[in-house]
């Protein structure tokens, strides 16, 4: 198919796509007249319900906690693949391999940019375990504060090398680390049928005050398994991903 | 009836789709992906919307403040995280195929595969 083929294909589906669109946006409330139920219902019983002051988490983690059970899976999947697909060809190594930077040397990182990110490292850190453990109080969450996680060890990448970078964070360490997080989830649903209740119902005690950090639960213990293992994954993805420039350029090694 | 939002989602998806269709980079082409799956969180979080609400969270504010609908702000997290997995997982297999291949330019690869 040439470009220009495939161009008019473009426009006859996007023609017919945008009539869909116009038939189902006729069919949607006008903006900012949400007209509920869902939401309405659980804004109303979420904080009595779950303690939780964070609605969102307490869709996430609650409401919805069998769907994050699948999603975060995904996550753990996606980086089971990247490491599989990346893998493969590291087998191939020595026989494709070309230094395609011959005489070149990459420059060393300059001063300025390893003082930031050693400056950056400690707060990083600090921000994302102040994310991932307050799911229940505010905006905030095992998965946001799971990729500030990772950004903390990608800091340490950038202001030294990545042989350091693999030695704070070797493979196999994250990989058992990543396996926790993902196991952790399932097993607080696991312990509430054990306890003769239903897959992943709150059984912790839910606190007296919503807003607490230590109220709404699972709520809480879920998300923080969630922050080690989106951490975790992010983590395995990135050095997998700097491997492959190792790879590409053996010379800067 | 107020309806820019929808117009904004219809716009993204739109310029994702046709940079997918021309693009001559796989990497290109995956951020135009990324661009799509942006066009939905619009879309959601427009959905949900309120006029005159606040964020579903009450931890300073009475319960019975309207709130906008939490249950599209937790879809559209759920959204950027399996986005962001998927992205991981596109960009390992563009680096598989520049490897195999030599080229990164998906038309290429439809000739050289037939």
């Amino acid at each position: 198919m040439t470009p220009r083929q495939r161009l008019w294909m473009f426009l006859i589906g996007m023609a017919g796509l945008a009539a869909f669109y116009l038939w189902g946006l006729a069919g949607l409330p006008s903006f900012g007249d949400y007209p509920g139920p869902y939401g309405d219902i659980i804004n109303r019983i979420a904080v009595g319900q779950t303690k939780a002051t964070g609605v969102v988490s307490a869709v996430n983690f609650e409401y919805r906690g069998f769907d994050t059970l699948g999603e975060e899976f995904i996550l753990f999947i996606a980086a089971t693949g990247v490491a599989t697909v990346l893998r493969h060809l590291r087998g191939e190594r020595v026989a494709e391999v070309r230094d395609e930077a011959a005489g070149r040397h990459a420059p060393p990182t300059s001063e300025a940019v390893r003082m930031v990110a050693l400056i950056l490292t400690g707060p990083t850190l600090v921000l994302g375990w102040y994310l991932a453990s307050h799911a229940q109080t505010s905006p905030s969450g095992g998965f946001q504060g799971g990729v500030v996680l990772a950004t903390a060890f990608i800091l340490v990448y950038l202001a030294g090398r990545f042989l350091t970078f693999e030695r704070i964070s070797p493979v196999d360490i994250i990989d058992a680390v990543e396996a926790v997080g993902a196991g952790g989830f399932a097993a607080v649903g696991i312990s509430a049928v054990v306890m003769g209740q239903a897959y992943l119902t709150n059984f912790l005690p839910l606190g007296t005050t919503p807003g607490a950090v230590s109220s709404s639960g699972t709520i809480a213990l879920i998300s923080f398994f969630v922050g080690v293992e989106v951490g975790a994954a992010f983590i395995l993805i990135v050095s997998e991903l700097l491997d492959q420039t190792l790879l590409l350029r053996p010379g800067s090694r | 009836m107020q309806i820019f939002p929808f117009i904004v989602v219809a716009w993204i998806l739109a310029v994702g789709l046709y940079g997918i269709v021309t693009s001559r980079h796989l990497v290109h082409l995956i951020v135009c992906l990324i661009i799509v799956q942006s066009s939905t969180y619009v879309l959601l979080l427009g959905v949900g919307y309120i006029t005159g609400a606040v964020a579903p969270y009450f931890f300073d504010i009475p319960v019975h403040t309207p709130a906008v609908d939490p249950v599209v702000q937790a879809l559209a997290l759920t959204d950027v995280v399996v986005e962001a997995a998927v992205t991981a997982l596109l960009l390992a297999f563009a680096i598989q195929a520049h490897k195999r291949f030599g080229t990164l330019d998906p038309q290429e690869l439809v000739q050289l595969r037939g």
